[in-house]
């Protein structure tokens, strides 16, 4: 990498002499079209750039080509008889030796050989690799060099390298929500395949647990997804009730009523909660708030799970609260002015200008946010880990234990994993699910806040 | 007709308002009372946690120790006399230490006293044993004084955070250990010291031996690589967005893009790193590099964002200027709009990391939760990064945990809280009204 | 003139004597600022904004079934002082309100004074149209129903139709009550600022410069509206335009930097000014 750098200062410096030599000197750099310095920079490019290339490419491929090799090299009858996943193993096995660290299990001679050959393989590879990264660089340099003409626009040239890499920097994002669609829906068509998308999204039996013993009867009908959809709401719905009358209410007071001082104190401090880390509310709430709940249940008389929704939303609802607040915030200090002293002037007190006059004003706005709210709500998957359960209930009572599709989605992609196997494939359906629904709110939340906006400006 | 009405009317009305004023009065202060008790709500549940999580927390910066007069018997550690350094590491330390315990306790003699006299000492003591020969091979065949990490229950008992007024069965601690801490005690064999492991340990299963230094390590090495991954491709994706995109349909469906980025669960980013870098591309799981490439995506958004709103705020005139002297658009941009934008820049920059920082739920999918003792040393070693480490810590059954969690939570607030004050204090410092 | 309001004068001089015991200084008002009947009583008002004083010294009544226009150029204190006189001020930070101002023999900053009722009385119609965002009914029943003036719909509808009947704007409106107010044309918009704050039926109506954002067709509408809620309520408009001034009011204020410069009767004011800066306005020299 360093070299890489250093050929490219080289590059630089080159280009730079020679356009001032072309140009006829130092006391001549005006019959340039471009500044020198340009001129550097273009050759830079030319020797990083297809170097750069060549070595991303080469990295890509080269494990697989490595490997490759080494599994053919493998005597026979230590392949025969291995399933894929024992051959993933195995090799695995090599490449750790190769690089020195302990292996789980016994060495034979073979796979000693195998992992010599793999460390010889690797070390030629990286070899050759960096000789042709070099000679890549040395070559767009030279080139650089010999098109280095006192005609030459190198300004334009080097911009328009640079332009082109911003517009793919933009295009980045929209290929990160292309790899997300594709990803999850490329593994969600592989799951409806082998689960009728009817039984996975109207099945009401959710025990992905079981399907994994194939030997079991119940193995077939276990991933009907309803549970974790009620669970995921019922917990959304908790969180909802604690934010948005909280949130939505010190929005107006910091907005309509508050000092400024307490104001500039309380504001930052409420959205303290909205930089604390998920796993804080998480830890908070399976090991604060769960004692505390169910032991209250208790005193009264009533049953409470260990792992009550009620204790995951109410987190949950404090963790939004900060976001509704912020959000409404903005949109009613974007109600004009005018607006309140029409009501004022009428003789309205203030909290009737606020409910008959500023928040019909602002309603779009604050049903926009929390939108947004609830979709990060459904998203949210820390607090919903650590505080709610894994049991797939099917309940309105937040006293029992639900478990939610994020929580789901965890505990089926962590651990051991089969990649083709329902179980894994279903944590992508529900990841699919999950993306659209919030893809669904988020779109039509931002498209709301975005017309409120246009409204007032 | 008119003289009818016009002096009854207006009356009426004031009458009226004067009437029902009162009611309308205590409405008021009730929506107003509403309003501050929402706000009170709030800043009670910032302080709750915070207490909480300080009250669990601050009890792990100590470490319980517990002096063990150690019988270094040549017999058992070099039987030889060699003081091969192998010989010297591969010894019994062990049985060294269970022998110096029990002439410690001359009086116990059956199993069940002896293993309760045997866990006063964390399982790591032998370790401590071993590095004190090692360093000292001198010590061979003196009785020493050693102070030794006290074991799990130990620690959490002198520390009070188990109740000894419980009854037994509640109280996770045996009658009789009880007794045998409180003999040491009165003979000054149990300290306290500041817990200099605990910033210096990877993680382990003994809590009184886990350590942050594995996550810590594992979180630098993560974001050092999202910043380096998301800060030029955020800013280059913003300029071009902001000063140089024609504005048609594609450009606009960027924005959406990009705007519902933003909000995308994180997990879903997770199951894109599962499914793309590493089914896909063969990136090795659990690493710094495939952690980076995904909290790198999910902060993109982020720096694209805040640097377009830096860049808008950076006032026309000065790229006419800049224009105006002969400067190429994209000279105007480096030379004169992204430095006066940088600050901004920067603040968004930082408030996107601190979210990286905290970020857990997408590293759980790519592996990022494998039981990691040694503290990684690049970007490719297998590492978890502090916010998983809570995680994995908070599931664990072991009192002792849940204070290392707690500190673990106090440490990472600790730096979101320096990185927000960076924020702000940048933001303060550069903040320029147009 | 009635003995209460000689009082009042008595009262305001010796404001002002304290004021020059300070170093203030006496506006030197030319013109008959009282007026018989008045419905509200202004003397000696002084306004801060801040440190900044935006109103020197005022007095001026407002008279019944009369149109008071207050002129001046821009940042004149016109505006502010119209505010005063329903305490809209309270609303802007640091604003300081000083002297007497007295509705019905009321003092309107007396801290007893609720500035709910008082806005009841005193209405007001603002420069730009700004109709709730809610249906047209709506926006008219806003003020009947907070302070409960009605006791049924009935009642209601009858109480809108008439507001909305004197504002001239019930033909153009009858028909589509249940959409929004922020639909109509702007001219409509203020008609039925006006019809809402009729609606409540006050005592005194404010206007700050009420036809400022208008075509010149809906500001004649405007303007005859006004001449016709003359016959009902004291008016007190501010505004930008001479004419406007000349055409709707019987007497006319002048500001300037603060202070009220001139006040009499709009003919003589436009026709034989007394004060110079006066003359200066109004025949175009500045402003």
């Amino acid at each position: 990498m360093l070299v890489l750098l250093a050929v490219m200062a080289l590059a630089y410096h080159g280009g730079r002499k020679r356009a001032i030599t072309s140009a006829g000197g130092a006391g001549q750099i005006s019959t340039l079209h471009s500044l020198p310095g340009y001129y550097g920079f273009y050759a830079a490019l030319w020797a990083g750039i297809p170097a750069l290339l060549l070595l991303g490419l080469w990295l890509g491929i080269q494990d697989a080509v490595v490997t490759g090799l080494v599994k053919s090299a493998l005597p026979a009858q230590t392949l025969s008889g291995l399933s894929d996943g024992a051959l993933g193993l195995l090799l695995n096995d090599v490449k750790n030796l190769a690089s020195g660290s302990i292996v789980g299990g016994t060495v034979t001679p073979e796979i000693q050989a195998a992992a010599d050959h793999f460390a010889q393989l690797q070390r030629l590879a990286n070899w050759a690799m960096w000789l042709l990264v070099l000679a890549a660089a040395s070559g767009g340099m030279v080139l650089a060099w010999g098109q280095t003409k006192p005609r030459m626009r190198a300004r334009n040239r080097v911009e328009s390298i640079v332009m082109g890499t911003m517009f793919l920097c933009s295009l980045i994002a929209v290929l990160t929500t292309l790899g997300i669609i594709l990803s999850v829906l490329f593994e969600s068509l592989q799951f409806f395949q082998k689960i009728h998308p009817a039984d996975f999204f109207l099945g009401t039996l959710w025990s992905p647990q079981t399907a994994m013993r194939t030997d079991q009867v119940a193995a077939a009908g276990a991933f009907g997804a309803v549970p974790l959809f009620t669970g995921t709401l019922l917990i959304s719905f908790i969180a909802m009730a604690v934010a948005v009358p909280i949130g939505l209410m010190a929005a107006i007071y910091l907005s309509e009523y508050a000092p400024r001082q307490v104001r500039s104190v309380a504001k930052p401090l409420l959205e303290i909660l909205a930089g604390i880390p998920t796993v804080v509310y998480g830890f908070f709430a399976a090991l604060t708030l769960a004692p505390v709940i169910r032991a209250i249940g208790e005193s009264l008389g009533l049953e409470v799970a260990s792992e009550s929704a009620l204790a995951a939303g109410l987190v949950m609802g404090v963790m939004i609260i900060p976001f509704v607040s912020s959000l409404s915030d903005d949109v009613i200090n974007a109600v004009p002015q005018a607006m309140r002293d029409g009501s004022y002037a009428l003789g309205a007190t203030q909290s009737e200008t606020i409910r008959r006059v500023v928040i019909p004003a602002a309603l779009p706005g604050i049903v926009g946010g929390i939108l947004l709210a609830v979709s990060r709500a459904i998203g949210e998957t820390m607090i919903v880990v650590m505080a709610a359960g894994l049991s797939a209930n099917l309940t309105a009572n937040p006293l029992a234990s639900v478990t939610t599709v994020t929580v789901q989605i965890v505990t089926l992609l962590t651990g051991d994993q089969e990649f083709d196997s329902a179980k894994t494939l279903a944590a992508f359906a529900l990841g699919l699910t999950l993306f659209l629904v919030t893809l669904v709110l988020n779109v039509i939340a931002l498209h709301i806040v975005r017309k409120y906006r246009e409204q007032y400006e | 007709m008119q003289d009818q009405t016009q002096p009854t009317t207006p009356r009426r009305t004031i009458d009226i308002v004067n009437a029902s004023l009162k009611k309308r009065y205590a409405r008021e202060r009730r929506f107003r009372f509403m309003g501050a008790a929402a706000v009170t709500l709030g800043l009670l549940f910032v302080a709750t946690l915070f207490a909480d999580i300080a009250l669990k927390g601050y009890t792990a910066f100590e470490q319980t120790y517990i002096q063990v007069p150690v019988d270094f018997d040549p017999a058992i550690i070099d039987p030889e006399g060699t003081r091969d350094p192998r010989t010297l590491a591969d010894a019994d330390y062990l049985a060294v230490l269970k022998a110096s315990l029990r002439k410690l306790f001359p009086d116990l003699t059956e199993r069940s006293q002896l293993r309760e006299v045997y866990a006063l000492v964390s399982a790591g003591a032998p370790q401590q044993l071993q590095s004190m020969v090692l360093s000292h091979p001198n010590v061979i065949g003196t009785a020493t004084d050693v102070w030794l990490i006290a074991g799990g229950d130990v620690d959490m008992l002198v520390k009070g955070n188990l109740d000894r007024r419980l009854p037994e069965a509640d109280r996770g601690i045996t009658d009789s250990s009880i007794a045998l801490i409180d003999r040491l005690a009165e003979q000054g064999r149990v300290e306290k010291r500041f817990n200099t492991g605990f910033f210096t340990n990877g993680t382990s299963r003994e809590p009184e031996l886990a350590g942050i230094a594995g996550a810590l390590a594992g979180t630098f090495y993560t974001l050092v690589l999202t910043l380096i991954l998301s800060f030029p491709l955020g800013v280059g994706a913003a300029v071009y967005l902001q000063e140089f995109a024609p504005k048609n349909r594609w450009t606009d469906l960027i924005e959406v893009n990009i705007n519902n980025l933003a909000a995308v669960p994180s997990i879903v980013f997770g199951l894109l790193g599962l499914a793309v870098f590493i089914n896909f591309f063969g990136v090795p799981r659990s690493t710094p590099l495939v952690g980076a490439l995904v909290l790198g995506l999910m902060t993109l958004p982020v720096i694209i964002i805040a640097s377009r709103a830096a860049l808008q705020s950076v006032p026309p005139s000065i790229r006419e200027a800049a224009l105006g002297v002969g400067a190429s658009p994209l000279q105007t941009q480096f030379h004169h709009v992204l430095p006066l934008a940088m600050p901004g820049i920067m603040t968004g920059a930082i408030i996107g990391m601190a979210r990286a920082l905290g970020e857990s739920a997408p590293l759980l999918m790519i592996g990022m939760i494998a039981f990691i003792v040694d503290v990684p040393k690049g970007f490719t070693d297998a590492a978890t990064v502090l916010p998983v480490q809570i995680y994995l810590w908070a599931d664990s059954p072991e009192r002792g945990f849940v204070e290392r969690t707690s500190a673990a939570i106090l440490v990472l607030l600790g730096f979101l809280v320096l990185m927000n004050l960076a924020a702000v204090l940048l933001r303060r410092r550069f903040e320029r009204r147009w | 003139m009635s003995t209460l309001a000689s009082e009042i004068v008595r009262d305001t001089s010796a404001i002002t004597a304290a004021d020059l015991a300070r170093g203030g200084r006496v506006s030197g008002t030319i013109g008959d600022i009282t007026t018989p009947d008045p419905r509200m009583v202004c003397r000696g008002v002084n306004v801060w904004y801040g440190a900044k004083q935006a109103i020197k010294e005022v007095g001026l009544d407002i008279g019944k079934n009369q149109v008071v226009a207050m002129i001046g150029p821009s940042g004149c204190g016109k505006s502010t002082f119209l505010r005063c006189l329903n305490r809209m001020n309270d609303t802007i930070d640091g604003c300081r309100v000083q002297g007497s101002i007295q509705l019905d023999g009321q003092e309107i900053y007396d801290k007893r004074v609720d500035p709910v009722p008082l806005r009841a009385q005193v209405g007001m119609v603002f420069q730009k149209p700004n109709p709730f965002p809610k249906s047209i009914y709506e926006n008219v029943a806003y003020g009947p129903r907070i302070h409960g003036l009605t006791n049924s719909k009935a009642e209601l509808d009858a109480l809108v139709e008439t507001s909305l009947r004197k504002a001239g704007l019930w033909n153009e409106v009858k028909d589509r009550l249940d959409q929004p107010g922020t639909g109509l044309s702007g001219g409509q918009q203020q008609r039925l600022c006006i019809a809402r704050t009729i609606a409540v039926s006050p005592e005194v109506i404010l206007m700050d410069e009420p036809c400022s954002a208008l075509d010149p067709i809906a500001t004649a509408i405007i303007e005859e509206l006004i001449d016709e809620l003359r016959e009902q309520y004291a008016i007190a408009i501010v505004t930008h335009s001479m004419q406007q001034a000349a055409r709707v009011s019987q007497r006319t204020a002048y500001f300037h930097l603060g202070d009220l410069v001139e006040v009499g009767e709009t003919n003589q004011i436009f026709t034989n000014p007394r004060h110079q800066l006066t003359e200066d306005y109004i025949t175009g020299r500045f402003g």
